[in-house]
């Protein structure tokens, strides 16, 4: 296990949000964290990495308590790709080697942009290299932040809705990228999810959050009508099309209440 | 990981050395212009002989009073308060996650120009000498600049306090900034209302920002601040350039965001109460000049850091100098002409957009 979980609360000023997280991560793995919005996902997933600090719990990166690890050390064990991602007149060269800066001493050395044109390689990104991210769209500034988050060298990658924001293709391609890296470079990745079909096809297990409390948590099998209507309080049916598993809402909440 | 098959990629390497050259291109540029400063103004000196004299080379006697006295120490002051300022703007833009960001955002140079005027018109610290105007005399500059500068101090001081009790976030920063400009505005206004003519005078001379005012001592203050400051500024680019990728990327990467904030606000504040209680206020600089370099180099405050600080040196410099002989024999303050110009150059910038 590269990361275990264990008793976390947190609490956004006396408000509980999460209460008695316990869960742990193996290689080579893609969770998905599920549940409603506001429920917490984002927040369980920057508990992760300490970019917001639990009120108990611990969180151990390979055994070690990260609270007991300074910010270096986290940050070239996990990366972190946000919902949002910040532009500016930067290149997508320097915007990924910005990542580099938990490795980095006082001055760049050639094995920095080494590992940089490495992952644009990687990532099919060559063109993009001196592109301003300013002028980008959002499936490529998706994948900017996750080159930069990969050039961390990380063990665990952290992913908060890596396809909110982008048009079906661009989805596909981000999570079918995010598959690869995982396989190729036997690291794991946690992602907060809103579309199920996408975890069901991308992710080998799911921890479905209800009311900050781990409702369900386990491989495919978890995925159950009854566990998403107790979760998310909507009916669905859970099919095969062409081969693909596919969760569908029954009854629209309108045509209920007709 | 695996990262075998990367290789340095060229192009990459082309664009930063064009970057590199536009940092060196600026440079000469000061240079240049220094020497030109030195050598316009009531009496024109030949570019020779200002070389000559500042290399060290004793030309003549006037020459020497003249460069060594007055001339040479006024460009001085005008590089490093214009250094100081553009730095203190960058960091300022960057850690407050604001393009509005400037040396006098958390209101600064008001708390400078209210401790002036508690020490014209109630320590009686007396009227300021102007070079255009002999009515306004000053009796005691010294405790004049410490006055400001104490208040600056103060200024930052509160800020400091409000930012530790709401956790350093960059609005908090701007809005304690907002309150306390106007706080100290009201103050001076206050104090303004119960003066004479004279320290009235005296009080709305100061705030008119003069790089003419330093003296040898006071110039070398100025520069190990300023100094200090901006080698601080440099060892951080990183975390800036973390902090512009937004917080929670800044924190995933191990960069202590509250901790870069608070540090990098009170290197700004201190700079700019040194600059501003030696020189009074110098508007415009800290605003317009990290822009203008953005337009060039870009956002990366690996280039963006010198390139202000160098960038600042010029804009004030060339401000002064053009203050100095554009209505000669009268000397311009060079506060008034950085105000006038530094509008239309922040709209004209504004509506251009793209990088030159």
């Amino acid at each position: 296990m590269i990361l275990t979980v264990e008793d976390l609360n947190f609490f956004y000023r006396n408000r509980e949000v999460l209460n008695d997280i316990a869960f742990s991560i193996g290689k080579s793995e893609i969770v998905a964290i599920l549940g409603p919005n506001g429920v917490g996902k984002t927040t369980l997933l920057k508990c992760l990495n300490r970019i917001l600090r639990p009120r108990e719990g611990v969180v151990y990166l390979d055994g070690q308590d990260i609270f007991r690890l300074n910010g270096n050390e986290i940050a070239r064990s996990i990366g972190y790709v946000p919902q949002r991602v910040e532009t500016g007149k930067l290149t997508a060269f320097d915007a990924v080697l910005l990542g580099r800066k938990p490795h980095i001493g006082w001055e760049l050395k050639e094995k920095d942009l080494k590992i940089v044109d490495a992952v644009f390689r990687q990532l099919s990104m060559d063109h993009l290299r001196l592109a301003s991210i300013d002028e980008m769209s959002g499936g490529e500034l998706q994948k900017v932040a996750i080159a930069r988050a990969l050039v961390q060298e990380p063990q665990i990658l952290l992913l908060d809705e890596p396809t909110s924001n982008l048009d079906l293709k661009n989805q596909v391609g981000i999570l079918t990228t995010i598959a690869r890296v995982v396989r190729e470079h036997d690291i794991a990745a946690v992602m907060t999810m809103h579309d199920l079909n996408h975890a069901l096809r991308y992710a080998d297990r799911f921890i479905f959050l209800k009311c900050g409390r781990i409702y369900a948590h386990g491989g495919p099998e978890v995925i159950s009508p009854r566990t998403i209507e107790e979760v998310y309080g909507l009916p669905v049916i859970i099919g095969e099309l062409g081969g693909v598993t596919c969760v569908v809402p029954v009854n629209p909440p309108a045509a209920t209440d007709a | 990981m695996h990262f075998a098959d990367g290789e340095v990629p060229g192009e990459y390497l082309g664009y930063v050395h064009k970057k590199v050259l536009w940092l060196a291109g600026g440079m000469g540029v000061l240079l240049i212009l220094l020497v030109y400063s030195i050598s316009v103004g009531a009496v024109a000196i030949p570019l020779t002989d200002v070389f000559m004299t500042i290399t060290g080379q004793n030309v003549s006697h006037k020459w020497d009073a003249i460069i060594w006295n007055i001339r040479l120490p006024q460009a001085l002051a005008a590089i490093v308060a214009g250094c100081g300022l553009a730095v203190a703007g960058v960091t300022m833009q960057s850690i407050l996650r604001n393009p509005l960001g400037s040396p006098f955002t958390l209101g600064i140079s008001n708390a400078g120009a209210f401790g002036a005027a508690v020490s014209v018109i109630v320590l009686g610290t007396g009227t300021m000498q102007s070079r255009v105007a002999d009515a306004v005399t000053i009796n005691n500059p010294y405790i004049t600049t410490m006055m400001a500068f104490l208040f600056c101090l103060l200024a930052t001081a509160v800020i400091l306090l409000i930012s530790r009790i709401r956790n350093a976030s960059p609005e908090v920063m701007v809005l304690a900034g907002v309150a306390l400009s106007s706080l100290f505005t009201a103050g001076t206004m206050f104090l303004q209302y119960f003066s004479n003519d004279a320290q009235l005078a005296a009080v709305v001379f100061w705030t008119f920002g003069d790089v003419g005012r330093a003296n040898w001592p006071e110039l070398a203050f100025m520069s190990l601040i300023v100094a200090a400051a901006t080698v601080y500024f440099v060892v951080n680019r990183w975390n800036y350039n973390a902090i512009d990728a937004g917080d929670e990327t800044a924190k995933s990467l191990g960069v202590n965001v509250e901790r870069v904030r608070l540090f990098g606000m009170v290197a700004s504040a201190l700079v700019t109460a040194v600059i501003v209680s030696f020189l009074g206020v110098i508007g415009f600089v800290g605003l317009v000049c990290p822009h203008m370099v953005r337009r060039i180099i870009g956002d990366d405050q690996r280039y963006l850091v010198p390139g202000s600080c160098i960038m600042g040196g010029i804009l004030l410099l060339a401000s002064d100098t053009v203050a100095r002989v554009i209505i000669a024999p009268y000397v311009l303050p060079v506060a008034v002409l950085t105000a006038f110009m530094g509008a239309p150059i922040f709209i004209y910038l504004l509506l251009r957009g793209n990088r030159i």
